[in-house]
């Protein structure tokens, strides 16, 4: 009654488009974010699915506790330095496509918390895609990041997003698993090389999304 | 109020007249500070017949590396009875920071005697699991020390 | 299939034999339930529950070693950050122990905005516990029923105060401000509306079956145990325990309203939600009795060196003007002295021990949290339950792990 009737009405059979442009609509329409809530700022994550400020209107409401089924990964809360290599596992059990959003100062640049305890932003740790600032920031900031990163993932590239190599892909997903990025031929070039001693041991191998930011 | 807290400090005294070191008077509170090797025996007394039948509260405080003694445990004793607060000190030197458990009296202490442990690094003898609480295990120093920097010793890297 | 049948009753003799072996699950630090960044192993006896480790720690801020850095006034913004569905009641313990050590009086005013403010939050923080600790238990739409209704309380906490969530309202002294015109009116709306969502989390949650046998006989703790465990607030009065410091210890002149301790005997976890659920009905007498109290009048305390003055003042007056910049600049020195101060949070006892050495810093700023002390006892309420309890026995306790781990 909606969508079709008018698509149809107005579109041929066959549409060209560019690939980059389906997919990441595609993409930006179904965020899945992580729950990763760590302090104040996760109860205002909380706040913003809940009933006034509706995260669904944009897509981005399935939260999923398990980091394997999500996209984007929330940082809301200061950041602990022993809680630094639990987020960055977190990060690297994610599949391709990853988006990171920092919510908050503390996530952002330690906030208030100068000291020996917390990790000064959490870009020191994995990469961040949109800072929220705030102390902590109001849903409609968060609503507001969400829609920024959509823009923004409809500006990305397809190709930039490979994780795995085909074969690989095709080893890692058997019947009732995902792919994981865990042990990638990527990784294991890196234990090549860590064992014939050209280099030292990373504490994870950079994916190739990373190694693009780097670069 | 504090004419009744007075009470329970003589009555300390009358138990042990060595179980008290000093007594200080301040804001509607009573500080007894008392010796290292008295502070179950005073513990139990006031829990057991006293009717002080709760640790509220456990710290250590640092009072500087030029102090001496340098080091003070406070405890604070509420009494769900009477409703009253006792807080007892015990003072400890740098070269032994050392002072007997609690948990044997108190379950709730636990815990306490771990965080007291981890920040300001005193040793609870006979506790029976004395380890890192807060920090993570591989954390060089006691941060609540006066002489740990509030940046800690070196910039957070993760290789 | 001969073999195939014989095979089945030897199969469930095994079953019904305890294993032998005992299997380590690490719960957290990243899991829904855990309410922050717990981590439980969790020794298992099949899907029994043979002992709880609680590791805390992963949200460690250094915030009492960050007091000693920061003036008293400045304190009071750490504060915020420590249990953070209670901020109010944190920064009113601070600010109390800082008044107790400068022995300042406070106006009549303040104080009652004070309760009134204190109250509206514990509605707001007993709102999230009860959403969070439906959606650890499968109930969805309680969840969004309670921060309907939160999200009202921050709104009036707004008003008053500027910020949502992090108000730092309370100030040394009084107050920050004081509050807005109308606001009176828009508590009382809010008071008019609220019983209504108490009969709607009544009818979902309370009557529910599902609801009934998850909490009923779950994680007990008896009387004696609860105390020794050093157990405080609405966990420790399910257990059979009346103890609440605004009767017994009472401050900024709770000894004036009129309210009920609710208590229940059981300790399960059945009776801590019935606790908070009566305690709900509690604070809203009281904030309908302090809206009452609520006379005109000077919302801060005449002290001009450590009260920041009016901005009205500091455009009239020389020594306004000098003193703000003293105090924002230099801070107030505090006389020597040590003082412990507890307060009724909204999960129990909340105290600051503040050491001051009389400089315009505090020596040491030590806060026993409630939450601290209510997760050490998982262990003992946790033994012998399924696993799927143990999420129900964390929801029942109402952790923070920003005031656990600080």
């Amino acid at each position: 009654m909606g969508l079709e009737n008018t698509l149809f009405e107005s579109l041929p059979d066959v549409v060209t488009v560019k690939l980059d442009a389906v997919v990441n609509w595609a993409r930006k329409s179904s965020l899945w974010p992580a729950t990763f809530g760590l302090a104040c700022c996760a109860i205002e994550m909380m706040n913003t699915v809940s009933a006034r400020n509706d995260l669904s209107r944009f897509g981005a409401e399935t939260f999923r506790a398990s980091p394997r089924q999500a996209d984007v990964m929330i940082v809301s809360g200061r950041v602990s330095r022993k809680m630094a290599p639990v987020l960055r596992r977190i990060y690297d059990q994610m599949p391709e496509p990853k988006w990171v959003i920092s919510m908050g100062a503390c996530a952002t640049s330690g906030g208030v918390f100068d000291n020996y305890a917390i990790v000064q932003g959490v870009d020191k740790i994995v990469p961040v895609d949109i800072y929220v600032p705030g102390c902590p920031p109001r849903p409609e900031m968060l609503v507001h990041a969400i829609t920024m990163l959509q823009d923004k993932i409809m500006k990305e590239s397809v190709k930039d997003r490979r994780d795995t190599f085909e074969m690989e892909s095709r080893e890692s997903i058997v019947p009732g698993t995902l792919p994981v990025t865990e042990d990638t031929a990527l990784e294991r070039e890196m234990h090549a090389k860590v064992d014939a001693g050209n280099t030292a041991r990373p504490y994870t191998v950079p994916s190739k999304h990373e190694r693009r930011r780097s670069s | 109020m504090t004419e009744k807290l007075h009470g329970y400090v003589e009555k300390i005294k009358e138990k042990n007249a060595d179980w008290v070191v000093a007594v200080a008077e301040g804001h509607g509170e009573i500080t007894v500070t008392v010796p290292r090797e008295a502070i179950l025996d005073v513990c139990s007394f006031l829990r057991f017949e006293q009717g002080f039948d709760m640790l509220a509260d456990l710290c250590g405080g640092d009072r500087g590396p030029e102090e001496d003694p340098r080091f003070e445990v406070n405890y604070h004793l509420f009494s769900t009875v009477h409703y009253m607060r006792l807080r007892l000190k015990v003072l400890l030197s740098e070269d032994d920071p050392n002072v007997p458990t609690l948990t044997t009296l108190w379950q709730t202490a636990n815990w306490h005697e771990r965080e007291t442990y981890d920040l300001v690094g005193i040793k609870f003898t006979g506790h029976p699991d004395l380890r890192r609480i807060l920090l993570p295990s591989d954390f060089d120093g006691h941060a609540l020390r006066k002489d740990y920097p509030l940046r800690g010793y070196e910039p957070y890297s993760l290789n | 299939m001969a073999t195939a049948v014989e095979n089945i009753p030897s199969q469930l003799e095994v079953m019904d034999q305890p294993l032998e072996s005992e299997m380590t699950l690490s719960m957290g630090p990243q899991h829904p339930s855990t309410h922050g960044v717990l981590r439980l192993d969790l020794k298992l006896d099949g899907e029994l529950v043979v002992n709880v480790i609680p590791d805390i720690g992963y949200l460690h801020t250094g915030m009492e070693k960050l007091f000693e850095y920061k003036k008293y006034q400045q304190g009071i913004v750490i504060t915020d950050r420590m249990d953070y569905l209670n901020p109010l009641g944190n920064n009113l313990a601070y600010v109390m122990a800082a008044e107790k050590l400068l022995d300042l009086e406070i106006p009549e005013r303040a104080q009652v905005i004070r309760v009134l403010m204190c109250e509206l939050q514990r509605l707001a923080s007993h709102m999230v516990w009860l959403g969070t600790s439906a959606l650890d238990l499968g109930a969805m739409s309680v969840f969004f029923f309670c921060f309907r209704q939160r999200e009202k309380i921050l709104n009036l906490i707004e008003a008053a105060s500027g910020g949502r969530m992090t108000p730092s309202y309370f100030r040394i002294g009084g107050l920050m401000m004081d509050l807005p015109a109308g606001f009176d009116n828009r508590v009382k709306q809010f008071l008019d509306d609220f019983p209504e969502a108490l009969s709607t989390f009544e009818t979902l949650v309370t009557g529910n079956t599902i609801w009934q046998s998850r909490t009923k006989g779950i994680g007990v703790i008896e009387r004696d145990e609860a105390i020794n465990w050093g157990l405080t607030g609405p966990s420790l009065r399910a257990s059979g325990v009346e103890l609440d410091l605004r009767r017994h210890n009472p401050y900024t002149g709770y000894e004036k309203y009129d309210f009920d301790i609710p208590t229940e005997t059981d300790g399960d976890v059945w009776s801590r939600f019935r606790v908070r659920m009566r305690e709900l009905n509690e604070s809203h007498k009281i904030v309908r009795q302090a809206l009452e109290r609520l006379k005109p009048g000077p919302t801060k305390a005449d002290a001009p060196k450590i009260v920041l003055p009016d901005r009205d003042d500091m455009r009239k007056h020389m020594d306004s003007l000098i003193h703000h910049f003293l105090i924002v600049a230099e801070g107030f020195n505090v006389p020597p002295g040590e003082v412990y101060h507890a307060i009724e949070a909204s999960k129990g006892e909340l105290g600051v021990y503040m050491k001051s050495n009389g400089g315009p810093k505090p020596e040491r700023v030590h806060f026993r949290g409630p939450s601290f002390v209510n997760l050490a006892a998982l262990p003992v309420m946790s033994e012998g339950e399924m696993v799927a309890d143990v999420v129900a026995i964390i929801g029942s306790l109402d952790i923070v792990l920003g005031e656990i781990d600080r």
